[in-house]
């Protein structure tokens, strides 16, 4: 025991050298908010994957139709209804049409339908609900009202309604789409700015001088950016999901302008002996509807990981 | 409370005015009218149609007879068929629609539950994750996609169940499957985040503390706390079953009410679209306030005549 004795001597002690500049030192790169988000979003592999998906859709959607022999209206009678092929990876429809090229067409007017109905909910439901959550009392009284009623009518009962009464087409699609789909947005905005305005950071904002517009735009809504983004992110999915749904009762756009919709009510016809005529749409739809909610479900666990379960 | 209650009626009942009312000048704003979409009719017989109608009647008498009729519920006569008014076409199908309807709505909720609580049960395990994973996918297969694949399965590749009608037990499972799936799912996350929160709770730590059996602090204390807020799902629920079945009942050849109204749709006959409108209208508003009512009664906790903030998604698939 006692030749493991170490005998401290002053040798072996050493003055710290207190640098007074040293201890203010941040040796981490500080990160903002979305930086974070961005840390928390990249380590759920999920949510990357559906990243990953939604960009080969969107990029397919874009450059397929581009750089294919074939035309999206194309039609070769001799080659209807083939099976995929090499001549043909999806096959073809029953006139003849080549199947691949029509997919990613269709990808373009689902998704185009899908953001643009998204994005204009976002900006009514944004503008709507902020003015509501910050004026409040009477105006947010009347407002929320306004909501409420509009709320209570069943959405695709709606948009049912505006398709069969509207001559169809894309703009009418994205009209009934958005008519009361903002309301969903709203409330929320006007949620989140009820919560924020009560915080210090705008009294102080405002005892600065800062106008309404300027309170509004720089301080409250990029606060409450994290549940828009979110709802964002599954608006997208439920627009597509109504368009084709749409598309399958037979309100959908018309030909020749194709959609994912439109492809899959066209493909029931065939089912029983073309089946892939409605297997590359439907599953397209599906995995495009899928990608979005978990990209949101992930965003939803980045933007406020104390929600996550 | 019955202040409150009263309230919410008098919303309830403009949100169904606003929808009658709009429901009526969208067709009144149709180009052409119900009877010049076919071929040239001769103007007398024009006229005498329309005045059988009382379509030659000034726009707010219209309006009026319209509101009127809702109220009575007299819907009028179909305009294609001439056999059936808009009510007997109600009646005769909505029966099938109901008990279709009923039986989705017992399915997803008894698989959604059982689903739900298993996740929760066992946490970050096998359980968990694979109905978790079930439930993402359930929430994102179009009814209608699925509808075709069960079909193309069970009934055209393995002739298990049959491909369409409804008349015997085994002609529902199909139909009933593919209306189910997307509440299922929905109610399967709904308890699932439900339950982990509730287990988290400082009265399941007492009930073990007291050793009570882990069973019983299961069933007793976490299950039923954990399933009241389901509740509140049935509203939007019911939404999603009903606007389900118009492409469920056609795919499968159900001659229900979803059928029919996808029929009028095309056939562009306009009363039927009307009366089915409103129907489905009144039903779907009506079942959102029992909802709204029941949840106060059955969980003393919830203040429902204050504002509730969480309900912002509840129109969410529909």
């Amino acid at each position: 025991m006692s030749s493991n004795k170490v005998t401290l001597t002053p040798e072996h002690f050493k003055s710290y050298e207190k640098d007074i500049r040293q201890a203010e030192k941040i040796s981490r790169k500080s990160l903002n908010y979305w930086e974070d988000v961005w840390i928390r979003l990249k380590s759920n592999k999920i949510a990357i994957t559906a990243i990953v998906v939604l960009s080969v859709l969107i990029l397919m959607a874009i450059f397929a139709p581009i750089f294919s022999s074939y035309e999206y209206q194309g039609q070769v009678l001799e080659d209807k209804n083939q099976p995929p092929s090499l001549e043909h990876w999806f096959g073809t429809d029953e006139l003849g049409r080549d199947m691949f090229v029509r997919t990613w067409y269709g990808a373009r007017i689902s998704l185009f339908i899908g953001v643009v109905a998204a994005l204009i909910d976002l900006t009514i439901g944004v503008i709507y609900g902020s003015i509501a959550g910050y004026f409040g009392r009477k105006v947010d009284e009347v407002m929320m009202r306004i909501c409420d009623v509009l709320y209570g009518i069943p959405y695709l009962l709606v948009v049912i309604m505006l398709m069969v009464v509207l001559p169809q087409g894309l703009g009418t699609m994205i009209l009934a789409l958005t008519v009361t789909g903002w309301i969903t947005m709203a409330r929320i905005v006007r949620g989140q700015i009820l919560q924020l305005k009560e915080q210090e950071f705008v009294l102080s904002a405002r005892s600065l001088g800062s106008s309404t517009k300027r309170l509004l735009f720089r301080h409250l809504i990029p606060n409450a950016m994290g549940p828009i983004i979110v709802t964002l992110t599954l608006t997208i999915p439920l627009a597509i999901f109504t368009e084709a749904f749409l598309s399958f009762l037979g309100l959908g756009v018309q030909a020749p302008i194709a959609s994912w919709g439109t492809m899959a009510e066209n493909g029931i016809q065939a089912l029983r002996y073309f089946p892939w005529r409605i297997f590359f749409p439907a599953f397209f739809i599906s995995l495009t509807i899928l990608a979005f909610n978990i990209l949101g479900d992930g965003l939803r666990d980045a933007l406020d990981p104390r929600l996550r379960k | 409370m019955t202040r409150f209650l009263l309230r919410r009626l008098f919303f309830v009942l403009i949100s169904l005015w606003v929808i009658i009312s709009a429901t009526f000048f969208l067709m009144k704003a149709v180009p052409g009218g119900p009877f010049s979409a076919e071929k040239k009719v001769p103007d007398e017989i024009l006229k005498s149609l329309e005045a059988h109608y009382g379509l030659d009647k000034p726009l707010a008498v219209q309006y009026y007879d319209y509101l009127k009729s809702v109220v009575t519920w007299d819907l009028g006569p179909s305009f294609r068929y001439d056999a059936e008014t808009v009510n007997q076409i109600i009646n005769r199908t909505f029966k099938i629609s109901l008990v279709l309807g009923l039986e989705a709505l017992l399915l997803s909720i008894a698989l959604g539950l059982f689903f739900g609580v298993m996740a929760a049960l066992y946490h970050n395990k096998f359980q968990d994750y694979s109905s978790m994973v079930l439930a993402v996918i359930g929430m994102s297969v179009p009814s209608f996609i699925l509808a075709v694949f069960l079909q193309y399965i069970f009934a055209i590749k393995f002739d298990i169940f049959p491909a369409g009608r409804f008349e015997s037990p085994l002609h529902h499972v199909l139909p009933a499957l593919s209306l189910a799936a997307l509440p299922t799912a929905f109610i399967a996350r709904l308890t699932r985040s439900n339950m982990l929160e509730v287990l988290q709770q400082d009265y399941i730590k007492t009930a073990r503390a007291k050793g009570i059996k882990e069973n019983a602090v299961m069933i007793k204390h976490a299950i039923r706390n954990a399933i009241l807020p389901v509740v509140t799902y049935l509203g939007p629920l019911t939404a999603g079953i009903l606007t389900g079945s118009f492409v469920v009942e056609n795919i499968y050849g159900i001659p229900g009410l979803g059928t029919q109204f996808v029929q009028s749709i095309t056939n562009r006959d306009y009363t039927v679209i009307m009366g089915t409108t409103v129907f489905y209208s009144i039903i779907l508003v009506f079942m959102i306030f029992v909802v709204d009512m029941l949840y106060g009664v059955i969980d003393p906790r919830i203040n429902i005549t204050g504002d509730n903030a969480k309900g912002g998604n509840a129109n969410e698939f529909q």
